[in-house]
């Protein structure tokens, strides 16, 4: 049973020298005895493989993770720009941590690194210059993780994510994948939890927490015109503007057309979409025809006073050039 | 074939190149989102960046920017913000990011950017930089639910001018400037790598309202309007100001003509009585005389500067006017049924 059990032990160890199998091997007597009297507490996925390794509990605080757009932006930059050799990109993710353990990432920089199937090499005095830089413009901005793009969680990570765990108490770790490998793009963050063998640090596993995208500004910006490869105008402000009617529009034909089914039966009935539809229906302020003419025709007489005025000084400024640059000629 | 390729290093390198005239700037998508979280951040103050990209025939492209830290105006700090620019621009360099400066931007409120201190910082650009731009961002315009990016030049013939600096009216006339003519404005192209798009159209699936269509559909645009309104009469009292100065000027000059003209009948008075008497004529002239000093004239600099600030509040009234009118009429047609 003992033999079962040494094939196990290597089986889930994910990082591991040598010297630290000989370590476990000898420990071995003492374990099976402490196994009976001491309480485990196990988790889901390791119950399958009947592990006595001992987790760290994760924090009872729900950590989650908040991702710019830009950060995004960056590192996809970051990965088309990488030098040939390169398979993945690494950098740092800067941020702030919230008051209720959410991980705010708004900035991020790539580092240089080497690394080939034994050891990570990665430039620390980069890192320092290029968060020493970042730091005088935004000093609110910490290093609160790091990302790589490529490729998946692999060996090296861990190492990476120590050499992170030192600058800061507990690294996010972002992974972008870049090569569509499930036939859609995916971004995923993880912490890393320490899988600890009574004192011996053997394992570090990456435990993904929940990402939240936040687009406001994307969404600002307009998301036409960051999906498409080129956009050849800006939309000025009649433009936008006529863009936002004819959405409003097919809103609301579609909302009819949702009613008109409904009414007609082609559509079971949902109690919340009426609800709303009547709630946005009674929002309307309810004013007396004259009332709201005499506010519509104020406000409308108020803009026309406006651009009166705006066409009153443009005509004088095209008279007061006239006047400047002609008025040698009176003498 | 033979001759063209028998031309020697020196006789290629003596040919000047022409270079094509701007005509677009084309930024990524990756430098909008920069721009506008640094300026949002930082909103009111006024921040600037660095804009980083390749100049490729007549198109600007800029694929990267980073923001100048804010500067007090301290010597040390001086020298300290050279080292940030520099440090900046090799550690981006080495992870393969285009590292050639094709201009700055800066953010403006309400857009009241117009200032000497761009034209000379244009100049300093342009005396490395063959093409440089200026792009202007304005994070209060963008709240109404438009993008309000600017891509900016000198134009040439007012940089000849500047160098040469005389603002005078028969020098201006001459050239046929006028305030229009001191910034050109150079349409935007946006673009992205194929792989950010695929990125955003599968993380953000299609939402038939966007965040801009809410500002869009936004009633109330007084407080806005209110702004502008002070920034405009503030313009124009500055304008009559610098109108003041010019009638000044052109009565002072027309007093000093008068002066010369009745000295001048006075000397020839003179000399005819003396060639009566016999003696020799005095000059006609007397450069010593301070009434023959000539007087400057102002410089009409600021005055366009001016006038081009009033144009841009104008257009902007007339821009959000026109979007109200749309929105009245929408609520009207609303209540109506």
């Amino acid at each position: 049973m003992n033999k079962i059990r040494i094939n196990l032990y290597i089986y889930n160890i994910r990082k591991f020298r040598k010297r630290k199998i000989l370590q476990a091997l000898c420990l071995f007597p003492s374990l099976s005895e402490t196994d009976k009297s001491k309480r485990y507490r196990r988790d889901k996925m390791a119950a399958s493989n009947h592990t006595v390794l001992q987790f760290n509990a994760p924090s009872t605080v729900s950590l989650s993770a908040k991702v710019d757009p830009l950060v995004i932006f960056n590192i996809c930059d970051c990965y088309v720009r990488r030098p040939d050799q390169a398979e993945r990109v690494i950098g740092t993710l800067l941020g702030s941590v919230l008051p209720d353990g959410t991980v705010d990432i708004c900035n991020s920089f790539a580092v240089p690194h080497t690394e080939s199937s034994e050891q990570v090499a990665l430039d620390i005095e980069y890192h320092h210059n290029m968060l020493v830089s970042h730091q005088k413009v935004n000093p609110k901005e910490v290093i609160v993780g790091w990302y790589s793009a490529g490729l998946g969680v692999t060996g090296g990570s861990a190492l990476i994510h120590d050499f992170y765990s030192r600058e800061v108490p507990n690294p996010v770790h972002l992974t972008v994948d870049t090569a569509f490998r499930n036939g859609e793009g995916t971004i995923k963050a993880y912490f890393s939890v320490n899988l600890a063998l009574g004192d011996l640090q053997l394992a570090a596993q990456f435990q993904e927490i929940p990402l939240d995208l936040r687009m406001l500004e994307a969404k600002r910006l307009g998301l036409d015109i960051l999906k498409t490869t080129v956009v050849d105008k800006l939309p000025n402000d009649l433009e936008g503007m006529e863009v936002t009617m004819e959405r409003l529009l097919a809103l609301i034909d579609d909302v009819y057309k949702y009613v008109d089914d409904v009414v007609e039966g082609r559509v079971a009935a949902d109690n919340s979409i009426g609800r709303f539809i009547a709630d946005t229906a009674v929002s309307l302020p309810k004013l007396s025809p004259s009332a709201f003419d005499k506010l519509v025709n104020d406000s409308l007489q108020d803009q026309l006073l406006l651009l009166y005025l705006s066409s009153i000084i443009r005509t004088q400024l095209g008279l007061a050039e006239k006047l400047n640059t002609a008025a040698d000629q009176i003498l | 074939m033979a001759n063209s390729m028998a031309r020697s290093f020196l006789q290629v390198a003596a040919t000047e190149e022409v270079a094509s005239p701007l005509r677009v700037v084309q930024i990524e998508g990756l430098v909008i989102l920069k721009i506008i979280k640094h300026c949002k951040e930082f909103s009111p103050a006024l921040v600037t960046g660095q804009l980083l990209g390749l100049d490729v025939g007549s198109v600007l492209e800029v694929t990267n920017c980073f923001p100048f830290p804010i500067r007090e105006e301290d010597e040390e700090i001086e020298a300290d913000g050279a080292n940030y620019q520099l440090e900046m621009m090799r550690c981006l360099r080495e992870v393969n990011v285009d590292n050639n400066t094709v201009g700055w931007y800066q953010s403006t409120i309400l857009g009241s950017y117009q200032t000497v201190e761009l034209i000379e910082t244009f100049m300093n650009y342009q005396e490395n930089i063959r093409r440089c731009v200026c792009i202007i961002y304005d994070p209060s315009r963008s709240n109404q639910g438009v993008l309000a990016l600017k891509a900016l030049k000198l134009s040439d013939s007012f940089m000849e001018l500047y160098r040469a600096n005389s603002f005078t009216g028969e020098k201006l006339r001459e050239k046929n400037l006028s305030w229009v003519d001191i910034f050109e404005e150079i349409p935007i192209k946006v673009a992205n790598s194929a792989l950010i798009s695929a990125f955003m159209t599968e993380l953000e699936s299609d939402t038939p309202v966007t965040q801009c269509d809410y500002d869009h559909l936004q009633l109330s645009t007084t407080p806005y309007m209110e702004r502008n309104m002070e920034f405009l009469i503030e313009c124009m009292d500055d304008l009559s100001m610098e109108q003041q100065k010019f009638q000044f000027y052109y009565r002072s000059l027309s007093r000093q003509q008068a002066q010369q003209q009745s000295w001048l009948q006075k000397r020839r008075s003179e000399n005819m009585a003396r060639k009566a008497v016999g003696e020799e004529p005095l000059p006609e002239e007397d450069p010593s005389n301070p009434i023959f000093k000539p007087i400057p004239e102002p410089s009409r600099l600021e005055s366009f500067l001016i006038t081009n600030q009033i144009a841009n509040y104008c257009n902007q009234i007339n821009g959000v006017a026109g979007q109200s009118f749309n929105r009245l009429y929408l609520m009207k047609s609303l209540l109506d049924k």
